[in-house]
Order: structure tokens, then C-alpha cells, then sequence
């Protein structure tokens, strides 16, 4: 256990000073800012532009949306901060095969390189809920009472995403350097249907039973319930309550972190064997 | 003179040897995409959720508007009779078609500039910290004709992206395109194409002096770009924000993308798609400009690469990893 705690303590110190000595503490806090908020503002203008073509504020579908946007910054920041951490060490600073061959667990290695993106994920979440309450009348208010379940859900829902981003960095121990790719393409299914900016009804059938098999889609929406419980959207998830979501996302956390064992186990496996392990594509 | 520098200075020569250098440079990325078939499901299909997540936020907002309608409001009033909230309904329709086209257009042109940020930009730093770098500096041809086959060889590998989207856009999001000039519309895309990647090939050259930045500089080139350079919504949008918005336009219209997807969009959707509100120049304007766009900035590039090569030379920084 002492391993474990240290691999993750020094790989996570590693990863804060990866992604932040770059440049000055400063600079670092707004490059850390303006990415998330500038992703806001491009639905800031779609509503906008919707808005003075249809002549037609829609206050209520503003605010889902932006709150579901806010916390999809943990979605994409963890789980790219997961795999790439795989592709990172072996094609960009080709480390790979020396923390490899040392005496520590790769899992948890790259569970302590993931820390500093969800810190500063968690930041950035932060200072956008509070521009959108504060300039742009983001509908939000959450309940003294609410708080402790907000903390909770937000931690199983981080948890998930971890899980996730282990399998994810399981699988591109066999492919080529795709970290763009699947930057940008997994966070896209969860973009889609999870019901991050729109609700789940506007989804076909089809697309409606992936968004409920997802529990991201579960965490979302008790998010949502607590932060801005007077929007009134239809989400299609009102007969859950919020008990009901919490023991999802607990159960989900459980099974996705046992997936992840396993996915990542495999993945090592199959690159050994096919010698991947440290490849290169520099194409 | 020596046979070697007779050689050296015949232009015959010289132009074969660049333009096998364009074609040597481009051949690893179009060959090497093609034998790693997993690229085309990270590349090609899985962006396209991305893209579709923005179409299902205009297909929301229609559907509330169109269910408003229904209820009888029309705009910001109560509908007059069923005449007025049929007229209501058609042009939501056709406002959400309009829009979901622009995303669809935004989408494919997003394709190409990640392609000149990760693939081009970042390039000349990424083949530093390989190794590669020091050797295209020894070899003979011009540095120009290298950063030419990375652009020729990232435009044929994004095309498969491009395609994609725009097929997506057309038989799974429904969209409708009215193009009645072709001609020119071919022109706008390649004229944006030409000026995105020499934009593309003047970054690589900065990014190689900027050294470790150069990543997270690609990385907030991304989401800000998207923004002020209007990839999902007309560019015309900001301009009707009071203050600061026209300011952000104008700083985004730097980048080649922003007038080329205008004019793409008023070739693709008519110059009355949203009312005709929201278009910053008529296309030819916006034509002259791209072009000018593309001699400046690939002159620029030539020049940069220059000096920034004596630089980093001078400097030491050329062979360098990990600064």
C-alpha cells in the first residue's frame, strides 16, 4: 500500500509540474481558464444566434445547457488526462519503457499524472458557473441541504470518469497515436447521450437507451436537479429519484473500476506480446 | 565551377528536387494513415459525435421553438391565426436547417484546423523532439518544400474527416445545400485551405523557437479559435453582440477559416439563409481577401522559417529535446 501512495504522490507531482512549469503560475491560471470559458461561449452565441433569428429567448434551455456544459469540462479533462498519459510517455517523451520497468504499478501511476487535470478541471468549472450566474443569468441556485449529495455525486461521477479514461488508456497500449482522436471522439459519445446540452427526449429511441445506459447520464442530471432544480426541462429522467442515481453511480464507480482492471490488464498484455509497448508513430 | 554547384544552381534540378521533397514529405502520412486502419474510426468517425452533440443543441432549440409555436406563441408574441403560426413553424425549420448546415460546414473546417495546428504547427517541434529535425536541415532541398508535403500530405489525411462530416451532415442530419455557383465555391475552399496551412506553415516555424509552449499553444488555439472564428454558429453572431463582440470577430477573421467558412456558408445556404443578418462580406470581398490571406502568409512563412532557423542555429536550440 506505502507503494502505491508514493508511486501515486510523486506521480502526481509529476504531472502538475508536466502540465504548469511551462510558464508562470499567471499565465498558467488563465491558459487554464480561457479554453473552458471560450467552450461556453460558443454555446453562449449558438443560443444567441437561435435567439434573434426565431425572435425567442429561451432562459431555461440556456441554462441546462450551460450547466451540463460546465461539468462536462470534468469529462473531457479526466479522461484525456488518463490516456494520454499512456501515449504521452511513449511517442512524445519516449519514458515510457524506463517508469515501465520500474517497480511500481502503471495503474495507479497514471491515476497520480490524472490529478493535476482534474484540479485544474475543477477550477475552470468554478469560474465558469460563477461568469454564467454572475454576467450571463445562468438560472442556478443550489440548497445548503443539497450540498453534501452535490459532493458526493460529483465524487462518484469523477470516479467513473477515471475508470473510464483507464480503459480507454488500455486500449491505445495497441493503437497508433490517436490521443486526438479519442480527445476528441470518446467525450463525443458523452457529448451526445448523456444529455450534457440537451435533454434525452430530443435523442432518437435508439440514442436514448445508450444516454440511460451511460451513468454518466445519471450524474449529469442529479447535477443538474441540485444546482438549478427550478429549470423545468424535461429530461426524461424525473422517475429516478436522487437516492435511486447516487446508488447508480455507486454501483457503476464499483463496476467500471473492475472493468478497468481488467481492460487495462489486457491491453498490457496484448502490446507485450505484440511489442508495442514502447512503439513509435511518428507518421 | 564545380559539377556539384552546376548542379545546385540548375533550376531544373532544383524544382525536381523540391518537388520530390513535397512528395517524400506527404507520402509517410498519406501511406501511413492508410496502413493503420484504426485511424479511420479515431479520426474520421468518432469526432463526428462531437460534431453531432452541436447539431442536436440547434434540433432542441427547434424543437422548443416549433412546441412555443404549437402553444401559440409566435416569436414574441401570441399567434394571430393558423396562418401566422404555420409561417412561424416553416421559417423555424428553416432556421434550424440553416443552422445545423452551419455546423456541418464548421464541423468539416474544424477537421483541417487541427490538422495545421497538431500536424503542421507543432510539427517542426515535434520533429525536433524525434530527432528527425536535424536531419531534413542537412538534407539539400528547401526547408519550405518539407513544410509543403506535411500541408499536402494533412490535407489529403483530413479529407477523410472532411468527407465524413459532410456526408454525416447530409444523409443522418438531413441538411440541404443549395449550391448554384460551384465554381466558386471550390475556389473559397481551396483559397481557405491554401491560407489556413501557410498560416499553419509560419506557426512551425515559430512554434520551434517557442519551444515547450508550442503544445499548450496548439491546446488553447482550439476551443477560443472555434469561438471568435464562429466554426458553429455564422460569424455575423458576434457582431450583434454590443461591446465586446465585433472586437472578438475581427481578431478571430485573422484566421483564414472565419471568412472562408462566411463565404462557404453564403455559397452553401443561400445569401437569405437567417434572414441574410449575419454575413460579414459578400463572397467575392471575402474571396480577395482569402487570397491575399494566402500570398501573405505563405511569404510570411518563407521568411520566418528563415530566420527562425538562424536563430535556433545561432542559439543551439535546434537539436535540443524537451525546451
Amino acid at each position: 500500500m506505502n507503494t502505491y501512495w508514493r508511486t501515486f504522490k510523486t506521480a502526481a507531482w509529476l504531472g502538475w509540474e508536466m502540465d504548469s512549469n511551462w510558464t508562470e503560475p499567471w499565465l498558467f491560471m488563465v491558459y487554464s481558464v480561457v479554453k473552458p470559458v471560450a467552450g461556453a461561449f460558443i454555446l453562449v452565441l449558438m443560443y444567441t444566434v437561435f435567439a434573434i433569428i426565431g425572435n425567442r429567448q429561451d432562459p431555461a434551455a440556456f441554462s441546462y445547457m450551460y450547466v451540463g456544459n460546465s461539468f462536462f469540462i470534468f469529462v473531457a479533462s479526466v479522461l484525456f488526462g488518463t490516456f494520454q498519459v499512456i501515449q504521452s510517455d511513449r511517442e512524445w517523451y519516449q519514458t515510457m519503457r524506463y517508469v515501465y520497468i520500474a517497480p511500481i504499478s502503471y495503474y495507479v501511476y497514471i491515476l497520480g499524472r490524472a490529478v493535476s487535470k482534474i484540479a485544474v478541471a475543477a477550477f475552470a468549472v468554478l469560474i465558469t458557473l460563477v461568469f454564467g450566474a454572475l454576467f450571463l443569468g445562468v438560472q442556478m441556485h443550489i440548497s445548503l441541504e443539497a450540498v453534501p449529495l452535490f459532493v458526493a455525486s460529483t465524487a462518484l461521477g469523477l470516479a467513473v470518469l477515471l475508470a473510464i479514461g483507464i480503459c480507454l488508456g488500455g486500449i491505445s497500449f495497441l493503437t497508433a497515436k490517436h490521443t486526438h482522436g479519442l480527445a476528441e471522439g470518446i467525450p463525443g459519445i458523452f457529448y451526445v447521450f448523456c444529455g450534457v446540452l440537451f435533454p434525452l427526449s430530443v435523442l432518437p429511441g435508439w440514442g436514448q437507451a445508450i444516454g440511460r445506459a451511460i451513468p454518466l447520464t445519471y450524474w449529469f442530471d442529479i447535477t443538474r436537479r441540485l444546482l438549478a432544480p427550478t429549470l423545468g426541462v424535461n429530461t426524461t429522467l424525473t422517475g429516478y429519484s436522487d437516492s435511486v442515481i447516487l446508488l447508480l453511480l455507486l454501483v457503476s464507480s464499483v463496476g467500471f473500476f473492475g472493468l478497468s482492471v481488467l481492460v487495462f490488464k489486457a491491453g498490457e498484455y496484448f502490446a507485450r506480446k505484440a511489442g508495442k509497448i514502447d512503439m513509435t508513430t511518428s507518421y | 565551377m564545380s559539377a556539384a554547384t552546376a548542379r545546385r544552381t540548375d533550376w531544373r534540378y532544383r524544382i525536381n528536387l523540391n518537388l520530390h521533397a513535397v512528395v517524400g514529405r506527404s507520402y509517410p502520412r498519406i501511406v501511413g494513415a492508410n496502413r493503420e486502419p484504426s485511424w479511420i474510426f479515431f479520426e474520421a468517425f468518432l469526432p463526428l459525435l462531437g460534431i453531432a452533440a452541436y447539431v442536436f443543441i440547434y434540433q432542441a432549440f427547434g424543437d422548443r421553438a416549433i412546441a412555443a409555436i404549437l402553444g401559440g406563441t409566435c416569436g414574441d408574441h401570441a399567434c394571430a391565426d393558423a396562418a401566422e403560426r404555420d409561417a412561424f413553424i416553416a421559417l423555424a425549420k428553416s432556421n434550424t436547417n440553416s443552422l445545423i448546415a452551419s455546423v456541418v460546414l464548421g464541423g468539416t473546417m474544424v477537421a483541417f484546423w487541427l490538422n495545421v495546428l497538431w500536424s503542421m504547427a507543432s510539427q517542426l517541434y515535434w520533429e525536433k523532439e524525434i530527432g528527425n529535425l536535424q536531419l531534413y536541415m542537412m538534407a539539400p532541398m528547401n526547408r519550405m518544400a518539407l513544410l509543403g508535403g506535411m500541408a499536402v500530405g494533412g490535407m489529403v489525411m483530413t479529407s477523410m474527416r472532411a468527407v465524413s462530416t459532410l456526408i454525416a451532415g447530409i444523409f443522418v442530419f438531413g441538411v440541404v445545400f443549395q449550391v448554384a455557383n460551384p465554381l466558386l465555391l471550390i475556389a473559397v475552399f481551396f483559397a481557405t485551405l491554401i491560407a489556413l496551412y501557410g498560416l499553419g506553415m509560419m506557426f512551425a516555424s515559430l512554434y520551434l523557437l517557442w519551444g515547450r509552449e508550442a503544445w499548450n499553444l496548439s491546446a488553447l488555439m482550439e476551443e477560443p479559435i472555434f469561438f471568435s472564428s464562429g466554426f458553429y454558429f455564422p460569424l455575423g453572431g458576434l457582431l450583434r453582440i454590443p461591446g465586446w463582440g465585433p472586437a472578438v470577430a475581427i481578431a478571430g477573421s485573422f484566421i483564414p477559416a472565419s471568412l472562408g467558412l462566411d463565404a462557404l456558408r453564403q455559397l452553401t445556404l443561400g445569401t437569405t439563409a437567417f434572414g441574410g443578418k449575419f454575413w460579414i462580406f459578400d463572397v467575392t470581398t471575402e474571396l480577395e481577401i482569402l487570397i491575399l490571406m494566402c500570398i501573405v502568409f505563405l511569404i510570411l512563412a518563407r521568411y520566418c522559417l528563415a530566420y527562425l532557423e538562424t536563430l535556433a542555429k545561432r542559439e543551439g536550440k535546434l537539436t535540443s529535446r524537451h525546451q
